[in-house]
This record gives structure tokens, sequence and C-alpha cells, in this order.
């Protein structure tokens, strides 16, 4: 027998600290870029934080939860949709629609989820772009939001945001940044809970969440109401931006899904740091290649199957084998004061 | 009768979805490989049809399945033996999200070589040739063809899978791959005959799907959800299901186009949730 | 003893950093049936599946008729000559019974079994033929099983736990019939929980403790306290 050891578990590590620092320092940063940042360049890093909340969520989904959805643009769309027919006819402040088009995302949720949670694995992948071909076809025969052809946010109510182009800029930029950084947050929350826990123990495996007793099928559920409601705000903050919204904009697959998809799988899936790094990349290999339209595209394809096939945790799993960092860390870990014990190993049948 | 008409009509064109829908059925039951290309692979087909009557010069297009289904069946071969056998396992990510990657470079791939014009494979007087039914009812002999073919593709699936060697390999490998391999089947292989009958199926309905109707390289999505429509309908792993439930989503759709055009394929999509919410395991599950 | 049929040195099998098998050497000779015994996660399943090739393995530690066979693949095994019973029957549950046996006979080795045989041995297998293998009893599936094993007309054949989750009758009926099985120029391994079983059929036996060989004798060699001590550690 050897004596116990002591230890404690500690989720934090010394790097992660340092990144918490260097965040705080990059938000305030962000936060003052209408006094170092020109109409352009805010224009790209809100768009950046709109496709870094949206691979977030879809991680969250797939990555943490084991729910495949290519059908996400569902809700961008309805998000979108919702934002248009509130101010437009709500008389609200455009401003304010966004938290409503995310509870009204939440709650259309509901219903889907409830009909598609039917549908098991990849399945319920397809389940969800049908879905999502629902959504496109019915707001595609509401003629008062345009149909098929779309509409543009009324002059009126685009002036109502704000006084001023500028002022109105800076106010969806700030809104974007507080998005982004309510999804990154709502992540990390949500793995670091039980709750959270329990979701990496469905990822590992579902036959032993299962004898712990956590209820996976509630535990799914919840999180993709959740990311639904979190995904139709940022739908509706994406066509506040566009001022102009249609079907296929709004429910393209390609536009909320594919790219969505590729960032999370080229950064790492199934960690939190992944999608950051493969926004960043995706962005950066944008502002190169975006000159060759659907070649660019094809690119993108290429390289995600080679990473899904090579190295299935993307550029972060890759970093966090060779270097053993973590930014954000979800897993607890065990640190022994002094390894001595003598690790017997663990039975297998024979 | 103009709605028997609409009923009809949509029962043919239920061959067609159901021809979409085996390929699809066919891989999964043999491998749970649910491939998100899958429609932009029946696209594919239709071009690989036009390029061969560009080439050949005016012909029937059901002349180019001696060249499509064979080269169908080998991009099928060696997509499964170079990219799919890789992913699978245990975890359902590899597999779909490598699916949904091929799918976008398919897509892109057409359309920078085909450019976005939509296309069709015309078949002269074989396209506008009918008789009538009865009174008010005509049926095309093309649509007709299609749904005879779809049935003469599933009774032949059926034959390979319970009658011949191929088909008891697909059934043994998916039920235990590992005791497989001991009575000398490399699933491996196995696996890649499968998805290259898979493909000989997609490349028939990919040539009828160019001869009923318009195609450009963005069509592939919507094919690939109109099967998986038939399949979930007609419940999993059952051919003639599938059938079935081609038909049920054809039929909803001409039906709903009749009511406003708007709503053919809304209605269509909308028959299929209800079927999950109502009898989630389709309407004819696996009887075994 | 002859040459053996199948000689094994200093195996080792690994599940991730569990070392399952901690260099094992035995061998099987001519002729012979050797029982494998052992408690739970001994290690005797892990044993068989590295001979009949479903785990990698070092070329030159299993050597079959004096040629390496470590590193072959199990399909390539079976066309050898070297055939398992799986633990559990693992029988193909949407074949037939007798797609079940064809499917076994498919390496096409040439021999003595044929469908007409194995019917002949298991006549109940004749008359179910047409059902589902999973649709018999759990006796007449292991008969399926043995029978889809000897469809390849092995020198050497593997039996993993066959008594397991069958009625004692049905257990008597299957090693009656086990002599007729390992018949003229049959080598065997047996791995079975139930010793006296084992012993009462096999030439030796060799026990297992932990991933490694604790005790090998014939029948009776022993007592039971050194055989209890083999098979338990204590």
């Amino acid at each position: 027998m050897t004596a116990p050891t002591p230890f404690e578990v500690s989720q934090a590590t010394r790097t992660s600290r340092v990144a918490g620092v260097i965040a705080i320092a990059a938000v305030a940063v962000l936060a003052a870029a209408p006094l170092w940042a020109g109409r352009a360049d805010m224009r790209l890093l809100s768009e950046i934080f709109t496709y870094l909340a949206l691979a977030s969520l879809w991680n969250l989904l797939a990555g943490f939860t084991g729910l495949v959805s290519v059908g996400q643009q569902a809700f961008v769309g309805f998000g979108g949709y919702m934002l248009f027919a509130i101010a437009t006819f709500g008389g609200i402040h455009p401003l304010a629609t966004v938290p409503i088009a995310g509870v009204l995302g939440a709650a259309v949720a509901v219903p889907v989820g409830i009909l598609i949670f039917r549908l098991s694995g990849a399945y319920f992948a397809i389940g969800t772009w049908v879905v999502a071909e629902v959504f496109r076809l019915v707001f595609a025969q509401i003629s008062t939001l345009g149909g098929g052809s779309g509409s543009s946010l009324p002059v009126a109510v685009v002036r109502s945001i704000a006084s001023g182009r500028d002022l109105r800029e800076w106010f969806t930029y700030w809104c974007a940044l507080v998005l982004v950084i309510g999804v990154l947050a709502l992540v990390y929350g949500l793995l670091s809970t039980r709750r959270g826990l329990a979701l990496t123990a469905i990822r590992d495996s579902e036959v032993a969440s299962e004898s712990l007793g956590i209820d996976i099928w509630r535990t799914k559920f919840l999180v993709y109401i959740v990311s639904g409601g979190a995904t139709a705000m940022i739908g509706a903050l994406i066509f506040l931006q566009k001022l102009r919204i249609s079907p296929d904009a709004a429910f393209s697959v390609n536009d909320w899904t594919a790219y969505v998809i590729f960032i999370t799988v080229i950064g790492g899936i199934g960690t939190i740091e992944g999608p950051i790094i493969g926004t960043i990349v995706f962005f950066m290999l944008r502002e190169t290649l975006a000159d060759l339209g659907s070649i660019y595209l094809l690119i993108l394809g290429l390289v995600a199957i080679l990473i899904m096939l090579k190295s299935p945790r993307g550029l972060w799993g890759f970093v966090v084998e060779r270097f053993g960092i973590e930014l954000f860390p979800v897993r607890r870990r065990v640190q022994v004061g002094a390894l001595q014990g003598e690790g017997k190993a663990p039975r297998e049948p024979g | 009768m103009e709605w028997i008409n609409a009923i009809v009509q949509g029962v043919l064109l239920g061959g067609l979805y159901a021809m979409f829908a085996t390929g699809l059925s066919l891989i999964f039951g043999v491998m749970r490989l649910v491939n998100i290309a899958h429609g932009d692979l029946i696209v594919l087909a239709a071009y690989l049809g036009l390029v061969v009557l560009e080439v050949t010069g005016p012909l029937n297009p059901l002349a180019t399945l001696a060249l499509v289904v064979p080269v169908m069946a080998l991009i099928g071969y060696v997509l499964q033996r170079g990219i799919f056998n890789f992913t699978l396992g245990k975890d359902i990510l590899p597999p779909l999200l490598v699916s949904f990657g091929l799918s976008i470079i398919l897509q892109n791939s057409l359309l920078e070589i085909f450019t976005a014009d939509s296309r069709r494979l015309t078949a002269g007087a074989l396209e506008v040739a009918s008789f009538p039914m009865v009174e008010g009812v005509d049926i095309g002999v093309l649509p007709l063809m299609m749904f005879l073919t779809a049935m003469g593709v599933i009774a032949l699936l059926q034959f390979v899978f319970y009658r011949t060697a191929m088909g008891r390999a697909f059934r043994a490998t998916s039920d235990d791959p590992e005791v497989a391999r001991m009575m000398g089947l490399n699933n491996r292989h196995v696996f890649a005959l499968a998805m290259a009958l898979s493909m000989a199926v997609v490349a028939v309905a990919g040539i009828f799907l160019a001869m009923r109707t318009n195609f450009d390289p963005a069509s592939g999505p919507a094919r690939l959800i109109f099967g998986f429509e038939a399949v979930i309908i007609g419940g999993l792993g059952n051919l003639w299901g599938t059938l079935a439930g081609g038909v049920v989503v054809g039929v909803a759709q001409t039906v709903g186009a009749q009511i406003n055009p708007g709503w053919q394929q809304l209605a269509g999509h909308v028959v299929f949730l209800i079927v999950l919410a109502v009898r989630p395991r389709g309407l004819f599950p696996r009887i075994l | 003893m002859h040459d053996p049929i199948l000689a094994v040195s200093g195996l080792e099998a690994f599940y991730g950093d569990f070392r399952a098998l901690q260099g094992i050497s035995l061998e099987v000779g001519e002729n012979e049936i050797v029982a494998i015994i052992g408690a739970n996660g001994a290690g005797k399943s892990t044993f068989l599946k590295c001979v009949a090739g479903l785990l990698a393995n070092a070329p030159g530690s299993i050597l079959f008729r004096g040629e390496a066979v470590g590193a072959l693949s199990a399909d390539k095994i079976t066309a050898r000559g070297i055939a398992l019973v799986p633990e559990g029957r693992r029988l193909f549950s949407s074949l037939s019974v007798e797609e079940n046996l064809v499917i076994g006979g498919q390496l096409g080795r040439a021999g003595r079994w044929s469908l007409k045989r194995i019917y002949e041995l298991f006549p109940v297998l004749a008359q179910r033929r047409d059902l589902p293998a999973t649709s018999l009893s759990g006796g007449q599936q292991q008969m399926v099983a043995i029978g889809r094993a000897l469809m390849s007309n092995p020198d050497f054949i593997m039996f993993d736990e066959i008594s397991l989750g069958l009625a004692p009758v049905v257990i008597k009926d299957i090693y009656a019939i086990l002599p007729a099985v390992i018949s003229e120029g049959t080598s065997a391994l047996i791995v079975e929980q139930d010793i006296s079983r084992a012993l009462g059929i096999a030439d030796r036996f060799i026990c297992f403790q932990e991933g490694r060989v604790s005790l090998a004798g014939k029948p009776g060699e022993h007592d039971r306290a050194a055989i209890s001590a083999a098979y338990f550690g204590m």
C-alpha cells in the first residue's frame, strides 16, 4: 500500500491565466476600434466576430454534444427575418430586436428539436438540412417580407438605429463584439458546469455517461435550444449589418454552415480554441484567395478533408498534442503532488 | 381530374426519387455511412452524360449509360478506398464532415468547369411522348420508363443483396467485419464494392434526372434531401419501402404544386416531417 | 513430441497501454488437443485472437508449420489452415444458417469438410438451413459456428469458450461431438473456463495468469491445489 498522494483538482493552468489577461486586454483594444480602425476594417472585424460566434456554437453542438447539424442556417435566417419583421412592423428599436430574435429562435428550436431528435447520427444532420429548407421555402412565401426576392430594411428603420452612419456602424460593431464575447463565455461557462462536464462525458462515451445517471437526451436538447437561440441572435445582427435580406442569402448552406464547419474542422473540433484559430486561418486565407472565387471554397473543402483524415483534432489539437498548452481548459486536471503510486493497469477482459 | 393527374405524375416522379434513395440506403446498410455528397454525385453523373453526348454527337441520352455507369462505379470504388474507408469507425463526425467537404468540392469543381448555367440532356421525341391513361390523365413515356427502371433497379439490388456471393459479403461485413475478415472478406474491398454499386445506381438516377429536368452544379443537395426523405419515410433498410417513400415524396410535391406552384418542394418536406412526427421509424420499418 | 504445428514464442499483445499478453511461449503438436485454462482476464481470448490474425503481432512470434505468420491478416491466416470458433459464436445475423456455413468455406481450401459433411455431422442444421442463423437455439448456433469454422478445412482449429451460456445438457452434447470435429490430421486449442470439461478432452493443458503461462502439463499430472494456484495466483 502506498500512502495517499496529495493532489489538487484544478481547471486553470498558468498558460490559461496568462491567456485570460491577454484576452481582457484584447477586448479593450477591440472595443476601442472606432478610435483606431477604418470603416472597412470594422466591417471585417464584425464579420470575423460573427463567424467566430457561429463556429463556436456549431462546435458546441458537434464537437461537444455530438449533434452534427448542417442546418444551422435555419436559425441564422430565422433570426434575420425576425429582425426585419419586428423592426419593420413592430416599431421596436432594431438593436432591441436582436435579443428578441434570440428568444424566438430558442422557442422555434423546441418543436424543431423534438422532431429531428427522432433521427440519430448522420440522419440527424440531413434532418436539420430539411428543416432549414422548410424555413427558406416558407419565408419565400411570405410576401410582406419580400417573398422570394427579399426586401431591404426601410430607411426610417435604418435611421432609427442611430443618428448618422458612423454611429450606426459603431453600434452594430459593438453589438457583434458583445455577442461574440457572450457566446464564448456561454460556451466556456456551459462546458465548465457539471452539465458541461456531462457533455464531454457524452462525447467520450454514451454508455459511461448513461451509467453516471446523466440524462443525455435532455442535456443534448437543452444545448440544441440554447445554440439555436444564440445563432438566431447572430443571424439578426448579420442582417442588421447587411440591411437587406432574401431567402437565398438568409438560409445559405455555404455561408452559414459550410464555412462554419470548415472553420471549426480546420481549427480543431471539440476544443474551445479551435474555432478561434480556425476563424483566423479562414479570414487570412480568404483575404489572400478571395479572388479565386469558387476555387477558394474548393481549397477549403480539400483542406478540411485532409485535416479530418490526418489530424482530426485540427490545428489546435496538433498544438495541444505537441506542446501541451490549453488556453481554456475545460477538462479537470488532477495534479498529483508526488508521482509514486504504483500504477496498476486496468483489467481487460481476456 | 387534374388532381388524379397530379397524383399519377407524382407516383411516376417517385420512381426517380427512389433511385436517388436506394444508393444512399445501400451504403448506409452495409457500412453505416451517410454520404452527404450523394446528391452532388448524382449531378456529376448528369454532367458525365453531357460530356459523353458532346463527344459522340446526338444520341439518346440513355445510351450514355453504357459509359456513365461503369465510370461512376469506378469513381465510387476509388472514393471509398481512397477516402471513405479511412473515416469509418465509431465516431460519426469524420465520414459526415469528409463527405460534406467532398460535396463542396464537387459543386465548385462543376461550377468551374461547366459554369452555373443550367443544362439538360435532350431526349428528342421521347421527352414529349405520352399516351392517355384515362380522359385527362396522360402518362409520359419517359416518366413511366423512369418508374419501371426504379422498380428494376430495386429488384436487381434485392437480388444482388440476398442471392449472390457479393450480397452475402455485404451482409456479413455489415454484421461483423472482424469475423468477416477471417472468412476472407477484406472489408475495405467489400465496402468499396458497395460504394461502386451505389454509384452505378447514382449514374442511372443522374441520367434520368438530366433528361427530366434542368440541372446545374448546385442541384445536388436538393437531390440528396429528396432521396433522404424517401429513405426515412420508407423505413431504414427496406428497399421496396424506399420506393414507397419516393412515391410519397413525389405525390406530395406534385399535389403541392397543384395547389400553389411555390409549394412543390415545401409540400414534400412537410409530409416528410409529418411522417417523422407520426411514424419516426418510417411507414415500412425493416422486417427481420 | 513431433514437430509442432504451432509454435509461439514471447508473444505480447496490447490494448492501448495495457499489456494483455506478457510474453507467451507455447507449442501445439500435430494431432494434439491442448486446452488453455485461466481466470477471466488472463489473456486466453486475446491469445486466440493473436493466432487468428485479429490482433497484429511481431511476425516471428507465431510460427505455423515453421513459417512466420504473426503479421499476416486474418484472411491469410484462414487460408493457411487456421480457424477460430469465436467466443459468443458471432454468427452473421442477417445470413441464413446455410449462408453462414457457405461463407466459412469461401476461401476454398480443399479437404474433407463440405456442406454435405457438416449437415451429416449436425442433421438439425440441414432442417433449418434457410432460417436466419440467430433464430436458432444457443446450442444449434454453436453448431453453426463450429460448422462455419470447419468449412475452411482447417488443419488447426481453435475453440473459444464454446460452453459459455449453454445449458449443461447442451454442453455435454457439444463436447460429445468434438472428437469427431477434431478428427485425424487436425490439431486444436480449446479455451475453456470449465476446467474439468477442458481437461476431459485435452491431451495437455496450459494455464494462463495475467498474461503469462503459469502452469503446463498433462491432465492428472498436477493436483487440484497446484492448478488452483496457477489459476487464481494465490
